[in-house]
């Protein structure tokens, strides 16, 4: 009776999918698609919340004020981003302390972009340009995810990754038409970030363990590797427009497929970085670890407070 | 020397230099909300200095932009209090500097809107609109974090004890002012200080606080005599400009 009952919840769940309805917190759900649905958000929130920290690096040394707001702002927006994303997962069942702590102990990842240093102004224009890019790309599907609250977060997000995206390449242009130096800072900020970026995408599709599943699902709409195909399709022509010499001898266009033939991808070098052998691994996690650890009196403070207030406003009414 | 100009330096490099240090925090703050409500507090004081400094430059007539303002004086010439190059320390203390700042601010642009300059007037009214509601966070905190816990308390006593002897210079006056008062165009000093004073206790008792006995003031801002803090955030705010001199960004 009651295995019955469960193929009849799942025979509806998967209609659902079929027919692009929405699963809402309250709709019954396979507890394997919970728990995927959770490990990808919080993940996704984790590199928002880390993302801000290669480019707060550069916040007091902007080269201007109006570059200095702007960069302000990017990073407050991230900030907003990992806000709607915990609790996209709350709505899972997630808890955020407990999903935080799991960032800061090594067991939940974030995206391996993020330990990469940004060692020149003009890696603010390629993290705009190529992360947010990349990110882009893989949210703009996110947007259609089967699961509600995801997607319209990712509604959001998107706008504002698209403003980043914009003014990281915007950044990248003024600096390919400055001096000899600037370009030259350009360029390598470039060739530092390009290969980092296609490896956002993860894993090739053979080793891809989680994608089939989740393409079921309907969380995710396309694969690695189509998706990194689209991210070289439309980022070549950009370069190209502004003048800088994409990092990759291998480029090359292909009629046949109308779309770019690009270089061996340096996959150890991606698994390094997802083990924790990355050059900021352990920066980045510290920083955050500590801005806990640092708050945790302000934390606590609070809610010391609001406890006392309750108390008189209780004392007060009776 | 232009009493305006060296008066609008001492607007725009307030907000610059306290949205400077709010600035640091972007990444660090004990919850996320708390980072994007101080990048809203610098992102709002960036804006202020950008228009203060940008008034300056037309007022001085010598070509020199905001940026150039911002980015391109030595130690020396920047007029801040030395209340806002203070270092952040932590967040307890960043809200008190920001508390015991946001009070005169507020009730000072209160009355810069009515200044007989109308671009300062201008600019008084948006920031005012801003400083309200900066005060209103940075007096919740405090109370908040005053009348907390044990620690919390102690965090916030210790925080007022350091910096208390840095508000005396908020109601600094010399014969910039005097000159610029006399013509209405920015508001007398005095007055503000009195309301200032009912402001802030009332929310220091609030949140449990008590003003420190000693009475010491220490000043030098306004004349460009600063603490040692002011040469390393220069050093990181000018780092690009000095670096690579001439360029567009
Ligand atoms: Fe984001
Ligand atoms: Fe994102
Ligand atoms: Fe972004």
């Amino acid at each position: 009776m009651k295995e019955h009952n469960i193929e009849v919840l799942e025979r509806d769940f998967q209609a659902k999918i079929d027919n692009d309805i929405k699963i809402e917190p309250k709709d019954w759900m396979p507890d394997e698609y919970r728990q995927t649905l959770i490990r990808q958000i919080s993940q996704h929130a984790h590199s928002e919340v880390v993302g801000m920290l290669p480019e707060g690096n550069w916040i007091t040394r902007a080269p201007n004020l109006r570059r200095k707001a702007v960069l302000l702002a990017k990073v407050q927006d991230e900030a907003g981003h990992g806000l709607y994303l915990y609790s996209a997962a709350e709505t899972l069942g997630a808890d955020r302390e407990q999903t935080i702590d799991d960032l800061h102990s090594g067991k939940a990842k974030y995206s391996s972009i993020f330990n990469y240093p940004t060692l020149s102004w003009a890696d603010m224009g390629a993290v705009g340009w190529l992360v947010d890019g990349a990110a882009i790309m893989n949210q703009v599907p996110l947007c259609r995810c089967s699961y509600g609250p995801y997607a319209r977060a990712m509604v959001r997000v998107c706008k504002e990754e698209s403003f980043h995206q914009r003014q990281g390449f915007e950044i990248m242009t003024t600096l390919a038409q400055g001096t000899a130096e600037q370009k030259a800072m350009a360029q390598d900020a470039l060739n530092r970030f390009w290969w980092p970026a296609l490896m956002m995408f993860g894993p090739p599709d053979e080793d891809s363990k989680h994608t089939k599943q989740s393409m079921d699902w309907k969380i995710k709409r396309h694969t690695n590797d189509e998706l990194r195909q689209m991210m070289v399709d439309i980022t070549v022509p950009q370069a190209e427009l502004i003048g800088l010499t994409i990092p990759d001898p291998d480029l090359k266009w292909n009629k046949e497929k109308g779309g770019y033939d690009f270089g061996e991808i340096n996959w150890d070098e991606f698994w390094q970085v997802v083990k924790g052998n990355g050059p900021c691994n352990k920066d980045r996690i510290e920083t955050r670890r500590k801005a806990k650890e640092n708050g945790a009196w302000v934390r606590e403070a609070a809610n010391a407070f609001a406890e006392k207030r309750k108390l008189r406003n209780t004392k007060k009414a009776s | 020397m232009n009493a305006l100009f060296e008066y609008l330096l001492r607007l725009g490099d307030d907000s610059l230099i306290l949205g400077h240090r709010l600035s640091e925090w972007c990444g660090h703050g004990p919850i996320l909300e708390e980072d994007i409500a101080m990048t809203n507090l610098s992102l709002d004081l960036i804006g202020q200095a950008t228009s203060f400094l940008k008034y300056a430059g037309e007022v001085e007539g010598k070509s020199r932009n905001e940026d150039d303002l911002a980015f391109l004086r030595f130690e020396r010439e920047y007029k801040n209090l030395l209340l806002v190059e203070r270092p952040n320390q932590n967040f307890g203390a960043t809200m008190m500097r920001q508390f015991l700042f946001d009070a005169y601010r507020k009730l000072f642009f209160e009355r810069l809107v009515h200044s007989t300059d109308s671009q300062l007037s201008a600019i008084a009214a948006k920031s005012l609109k801003e400083t309200k509601y900066h005060l209103k966070h940075s007096s919740e905190w405090v109370i908040r974090l005053g009348d907390g816990t044990e620690e919390s308390h102690e965090k916030m006593q210790s925080a007022l004890d350091d910096l208390w002897k840095y508000s005396a210079e908020l109601f600094y006056q010399d014969d910039v002012d005097e000159d610029l008062i006399e013509n209405g165009i920015i508001p007398a000093v005095d007055a503000i200080k009195g309301e200032w004073d009912v402001l802030v206790r009332n929310v220091l008792e609030q949140a449990t606080l008590i003003i420190p006995s000693n009475n010491w003031e220490q000043v030098g801002g306004r004349k460009g005599i600063h603490s040692e803090h002011l040469g390393y955030i220069l050093a990181e705010l000018q780092y690009m400009q000095r670096a690579y001199p001439g360029m567009k960004w």
